[in-house]
C-alpha cells in the first residue's frame, strides 16, 4: 500500500468481496441488527433472541463477524470499535490470541469499517473493551471449541483429550491439525452460544501481561498511520471557511480573485457553507484565508455573560429527573450539622493536539469517507441523511487521527469533506481544520452547576444528602445529519437534532451524580437543560468529572467538619469491597497515614469514584505546593489505584490512567472556554492555555488492583473525576481555602488566600 | 525549483518560496511525522531540527532553509532499525495517540545532541514549548532519560 494508505489500516482496504473469495477463507456475510451505541442508548436488547449474549455478540451474533481463519492458517479478528490512542488495538488482540490459541503476532485486526466490522456504535464511554473485548474473547473462545471438534471428528479422538495451541489442535499421540486443515467456508458462519468455555486465569499466557503496543513503533518512525497521512492519487486539498460565529449569515463573498489564486480548483458554495478546494494544501490555506478576507456575515450576539454562566445556566429552563431518592424513616438527628456547596465548572475544549481531517472521494457513486470519527455506522448515516445517499452508498472507513477525548471535529471534518467531494466527483478531497476552526467550533463540553447539602449525625456520619446537578445534554453526535456542521450550514440548513439527556444508569449531566457511599437518606436531582448557548457534546467522562469533583469535594468539607481523616471518612461511608480496596491501596501507596501535616503551602487530597457506578473504580491521593505570591499549584506526587476487573495490558491500563489524571490536572488547573456575546473567543494555544512540562508531577504511580476471572471494566474515563477532586482537597489542605469554580486558577486561587 | 538538504538526501522542491517547510516536507517529499498542529508556533507538533536546532517547521518558510541541513523524525532511524530516540520512545511506550510524539523526539533529540549529559530540569524546560493532549508526559519524559543512556551506549564517550 506503499505511502498511499495509513499502514495499519491498509488491511481494511480489503473489501468485503475480496475477503468472502480469499482462498478457503470461512467468512461469508453477516447480518447486522440496527445501530445500537456503546454510550447514548445504552445496550441493546438482542432482537428476537431471549437468550443474553456475551457484550457486542448481542447485536452481532455470527462468530464469524468477528474472527476469521484462512486456509493458511492466518487469522483475522474484526472489532466496529476505534483506535484512539487507547490502545484498544493491542487489547483486543491479546484477548483474541488468547482464547483462541493463536500466537500475537499471527493475528491481523480490522478496526471500525462499515463494510467490514460489526456496527458497535460509537467507540466511547470506556464501552470497548466491555463490548467488543467481551465479544471477542467469547468468539474466539467458541471458535477454538469449533476448530477442536472438528479435529475430534477427524481424528477420531474425543474432544475433552484434544488440545489448542500456536493454531493448532493437539492429540495425546502426538498428531496434529493446524487451524487452516480444519478449517471450512461456513465452519463459523455459526451464531455464538450464551456461554462459552473461557480460559482460566491461571493459564493466560498473553492477557495481563503488559504488551507492547502495536501502534507505537509507526507513531514514533514517521510511519502512515493518521488520516492526516493519507495522499490518495489525484487528491486535492480542501480548506472550509467557516463563519465567524454561531449563526452567522453569509451576506456576501467575493470570490473572483480567490479563483485566479495559484493551484485553486475549486470553491465551493452551498448556503453558509462556503471552502475552497485547490491542488496544494499551503495554496488552498492562502487561498482559504483570502476567500475569508473577502467575506461577509451576519452576525447575531446570542452568547451569555462568561461572567455570569453559572447563574444563567441554572436559570435556564430545565427539566427534572429525581435519579436517586432513599427516604428511609428515621427522624432527623437534633445534633445534625448542616454543610452546603455550589460548584461551577465552565466549557471545557476537547482540544486535540491535531486540528480535524478527513479524506472523502466520490467514485462508481459510492462515497468512500475516511475519518477519525468514533463511530463509522452513525457517521455513515449522517453523511447519506445530508447528501440524499442511501447508506450503503457511503462507507466510511475508520483511520487514526489525533486524539480525540469524545466528539470533537472529527465527525464535522467528515461531513465537510463528503459535501465537497460530492460537488467534485472523482478526486479525493483532503479537508483539514485550522487551529482556530477547531477551537471556534468544536462542540463543547458543557459548563455545569452542582449543588449539594448534607448533614452530618453526632457520630460523624452522613445523616442525609441532597444534591442537583444542572447540565445541558452530553451527546449531540451523529447520527441525524443536523448534527454536522456541512449539514447545519449548507443551504438545506438541516437543523441539529433536539437534545436529549442520557438515561440513567451510565447518564449524561448526572454521569456519577448518584454518590457510590452509603447514605441512609439522599435525593439526587438532574436539572436537564435544554437550550444550549454554546455547542456542546460528549467531552471524555460526561458529566462524571464535574460530578465527581463536586461531590468528592464535598466529602472532603464533610470530613473536616466531622474531624475526620477525609479518608477514613470515606471508608466509613463505604460498603462495597472493591471500592474500599482502591481507596486503601490508593491510600497505602501514597504512605497517607504518614504524610506531611496540610498548612503552610503544601498539602496533601484524595479523591475516588468508580466510573458511571459501573466501570472501573479508581482512587488517588495527591501531594502538592502552593507557591503563595503567585498563587501557582505545583502537583508533585500522585499515587493512584485502579480495578478495571480482569486487566488485559496492565501497561494499557496504566498508560490510560496516567494520560486521564494528567488531562484532568489540565482541566482543573487551567481550562476555560472564553467567549464574548457573539463570538469564541479562545482559538489558539495562547488563549486556551494547557497543561506544560513545567507542570508535570515528579512522580505518577499506578497501582492496578488485580481481579483474575472479573468481567472487563473500561478505564480510559475512570481517573478524570478523581483527579480533580484530589487535587481540589490537596489545595485546601495546602491553603485552608476551599475552591469551588472550575478552573483552580492561580488567579483565584491568590484572591482565596488574600494575595 | 529550491533545493532542500532533508535527512541527508538533497531535494528539488516545486513550491512557492513563501511555503513553510511543514507542508513540504509532508506533501512534497511525503514524510508524515512533522506535523500540523497549530501552524503558529505554539505547539511543537511541527518540530524538526535545522542545523542542530530545533525549529517549528509551521512557521519557517523554505526560503530560509537553502543550504540547511534539516533532520525529521524519519532521519533518526526506521521501523525495522529505530534509531536511540525511536527505541527510547518505544521501549517506555511513550504514546498514546501519538501525534505530538515526533515533534518531541525532535526537541529532544535536538537538546541531547548539544548535551548528552542533561538534566531532568533542562530535559523538562526544553520541551515547555511542546505540548501533550493525552497526558503522556510522565512517559515522554522517561523516554526522553532512557534515550540520554541508549545514546551513550550508542557513541562512546568522546572526548
Ligand atoms: S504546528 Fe507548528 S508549532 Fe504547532
Ligand atoms: S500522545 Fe496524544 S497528544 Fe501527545
Amino acid at each position: 500500500m506503499t505511502a498511499l494508505l495509513p499502514n495499519d489500516t491498509a488491511s481494511a482496504h480489503i473489501s468485503r468481496r475480496a475477503v468472502l473469495q480469499g482462498a478457503g477463507a470461512l467468512i461469508v456475510s453477516f447480518t447486522i441488527s440496527p445501530a445500537a451505541s456503546s454510550q447514548d442508548k445504552g445496550r441493546a436488547k438482542a432482537a428476537g433472541t431471549a437468550v443474553k449474549l456475551a457484550g457486542s455478540l448481542t447485536n452481532t451474533p455470527y462468530l464469524d463477524a468477528w474472527i476469521r481463519i484462512d486456509a493458511d492458517g492466518s487469522v483475522t479478528a474484526f472489532t466496529g470499535k476505534a483506535e484512539l490512542g487507547q490502545g484498544i488495538k493491542t487489547a483486543l488482540l491479546q484477548i483474541t490470541a488468547e482464547e483462541l490459541e493463536v500466537p500475537l503476532d499471527h493475528l491481523t485486526l480490522i478496526t471500525a469499517d462499515t463494510a467490514l466490522t460489526a456496527n458497535e456504535g460509537y467507540t466511547a464511554g470506556s464501552h470497548s473493551m466491555q463490548d467488543s473485548g467481551t465479544a471477542l474473547r467469547n468468539a474466539a473462545a467458541q471458535a477454538r471449541e469449533i476448530l477442536i471438534g472438528v479435529a475430534a471428528s477427524r481424528m477420531n479422538v474425543p474432544a475433552a483429550q484434544l488440545k489448542a495451541a500456536s493454531g493448532v489442535v493437539i492429540a495425546p499421540s502426538g498428531a496434529r491439525l493446524s487451524y487452516g486443515e480444519l478449517v471450512s467456508p461456513t465452519l463459523l458462519h455459526v451464531q455464538a452460544q450464551p456461554v462459552s468455555k473461557l480460559k482460566d486465569p491461571a493459564s493466560f499466557r498473553v492477557m495481563n501481561r503488559s504488551q507492547p503496543r502495536i501502534d507505537i513503533p509507526g507513531k514514533v518512525t514517521g510511519g502512515s498511520v493518521y488520516v492526516q497521512d493519507m495522499r490518495l492519487p489525484g487528491m486535492l486539498h480542501a480548506r472550509v471557511v467557516r463563519p465567524p460565529s454561531y449563526g452567522a449569515q453569509l451576506a456576501a463573498v467575493d470570490s473572483a480573485a480567490v479563483e485566479r489564486m495559484p493551484g485553486v480548483m475549486s470553491i465551493v458554495r452551498d448556503g453558509n457553507f462556503l471552502a475552497v478546494v485547490a491542488e496544494r494544501e499551503y495554496q488552498a490555506i492562502k487561498a482559504m484565508r483570502s476567500l475569508a478576507a473577502g467575506s461577509k456575515w451576519q452576525e447575531q450576539s446570542t452568547l451569555p455573560k462568561q461572567a455570569e454562566l453559572a447563574a444563567t445556566l441554572s436559570g435556564l429552563p430545565s427539566q427534572e429527573f429525581r435519579i436517586f431518592e432513599k427516604p428511609e424513616s428515621s427522624p432527623p438527628d437534633a445534633a445534625a450539622t448542616a454543610l452546603e456547596a455550589t460548584y461551577t465548572r465552565p466549557y471545557v475544549a476537547h482540544a486535540s493536539i491535531g486540528p480535524s481531517c478527513a479524506v472523502a472521494q466520490l467514485r462508481d457513486e459510492t462515497l468512500t469517507v475516511w475519518t477519525h470519527t468514533q463511530g463509522v455506522y452513525p457517521d455513515r448515516q449522517a453523511i447519506a441523511e445530508m447528501l440524499s445517499l442511501p447508506p450503503d452508498r457511503v462507507h466510511c472507513i475508520h483511520v487514526q487521527g489525533s486524539g480525540c477525548y469524545g466528539h470533537n471535529g472529527a465527525d464535522d471534518a467528515a461531513g465537510d469533506a463528503a459535501l465537497i467531494a460530492s460537488k467534485m466527483p472523482g478526486r479525493p478531497i483532503r479537508v483539514q481544520w485550522m487551529r482556530e476552526q477547531e477551537f471556534a467550533w468544536e462542540p463543547f463540553g458543557p459548563a455545569m452547576v452542582a449543588k449539594a447539602r448534607a448533614s452530618l449525625d453526632s457520630s460523624g456520619r452522613i445523616a442525609d444528602w441532597e444534591y442537583g446537578v444542572w447540565s445541558n445534554t452530553h451527546s449531540m453526535r451523529p447520527g441525524p445529519a443536523g448534527a454536522l456542521l456541512a449539514g447545519q450550514h449548507m443551504a438545506l440548513a438541516l437543523p441539529p437534532p433536539a437534545p436529549k439527556p442520557l438515561p440513567q444508569p451510565e447518564g449524561g449531566g448526572d454521569r456519577n451524580a448518584i454518590p457510590l457511599y452509603a447514605l441512609p437518606h439522599a435525593k439526587v436531582v438532574h436539572h436537564f437543560i435544554p437550550s444550549m448557548p454554546l455547542r456542546v457534546s460528549a467531552l471524555r467522562s460526561l458529566g462524571g468529572y464535574m460530578n465527581v469533583f463536586s461531590i468528592e469535594s464535598f466529602m472532603d468539607e464533610l470530613a473536616l467538619a466531622a474531624e475526620t481523616d477525609p479518608v477514613a471518612f470515606r471508608l466509613k461511608h463505604l460498603d462495597d469491597p472493591r471500592a474500599r480496596e482502591v481507596v486503601t491501596v490508593a491510600a497505602d501507596r501514597f504512605g497517607w497515614s504518614g504524610r506531611q501535616k496540610g498548612g503552610s503551602g503544601r498539602g496533601c487530597g484524595f479523591g475516588f469514584a468508580r466510573y458511571k457506578n459501573l466501570a472501573a473504580y479508581c482512587a488517588i491521593a495527591m501531594q502538592l505546593a502552593v507557591e503563595h505570591e503567585t498563587g501557582r499549584i505545583r502537583v508533585e506526587r500522585i499515587a493512584a489505584a485502579v480495578d478495571t476487573g480482569q486487566a488485559v495490558n496492565p501497561d494499557g491500563i496504566r498508560n490510560q490512567i496516567e494520560g486521564g489524571i494528567l488531562q484532568s490536572m489540565s482541566w482543573t488547573l487551567y481550562e476555560a472556554v472564553s467567549f464574548d456575546d457573539t463570538r469564541i473567543l479562545c482559538v489558539d494555544w495562547s488563549t486556551y492555555p494547557i497543561l506544560r512540562f513545567g507542570s508535570v508531577p515528579n512522580s505518577l504511580d499506578v497501582h492496578i488492583v488485580e481481579r483474575p476471572g472479573q468481567p472487563f471494566l473500561g478505564c480510559g474515563e475512570a481517573s478524570q473525576g478523581p483527579a480533580s477532586a484530589a487535587l481540589a482537597n490537596a489545595v485546601a489542605d495546602a491553603t485552608g481555602k476551599r475552591l469551588r469554580d472550575l478552573p483552580l486558577t492561580a488567579a483565584r486561587l491568590k484572591a482565596a488566600i488574600g494575595v | 525549483m529550491m533545493e532542500l538538504k532533508v535527512n541527508g538526501r538533497v531535494h528539488s522542491v516545486d513550491a512557492a518560496p513563501d511555503t513553510p517547510l511543514l507542508y513540504v516536507l509532508r506533501d512534497d517529499l511525503q514524510l508524515n511525522a512533522a506535523k500540523y498542529g497549530c501552524g503558529l508556533g505554539q505547539c511543537g507538533a511541527c518540530t524538526v531540527i535545522v542545523d542542530g536546532e530545533a525549529v517549528f517547521s509551521c512557521v519557517i518558510p523554505i526560503l530560509l532553509l537553502q543550504g540547511k541541513e534539516i533532520t525529521t523524525v524519519e532521519g533518526l532511524g526506521s521501523i525495522d532499525q529505530p534509531g536511540p530516540m525511536q527505541r527510547a520512545f518505544i521501549e517506555e511506550q511513550a504514546a498514546q495517540c501519538g501525534y505530538c510524539i515526533p515533534g518531541m523526539m525532535m526537541r529532544a533529540q535536538a537538546l541531547l545532541q548539544k548535551n548528552p549529559l542533561v538534566s531532568d530540569e533542562e530535559i523538562r524546560r526544553t520541551l515547555e514549548q511542546n505540548l501533550c493532549r493525552c497526558g503522556t508526559h510522565m512517559r515522554i519524559l522517561r523516554a526522553v532519560r532512557r534515550a540520554v543512556q541508549l545514546m551513550q551506549v550508542a557513541t562512546p564517550a568522546r572526548t
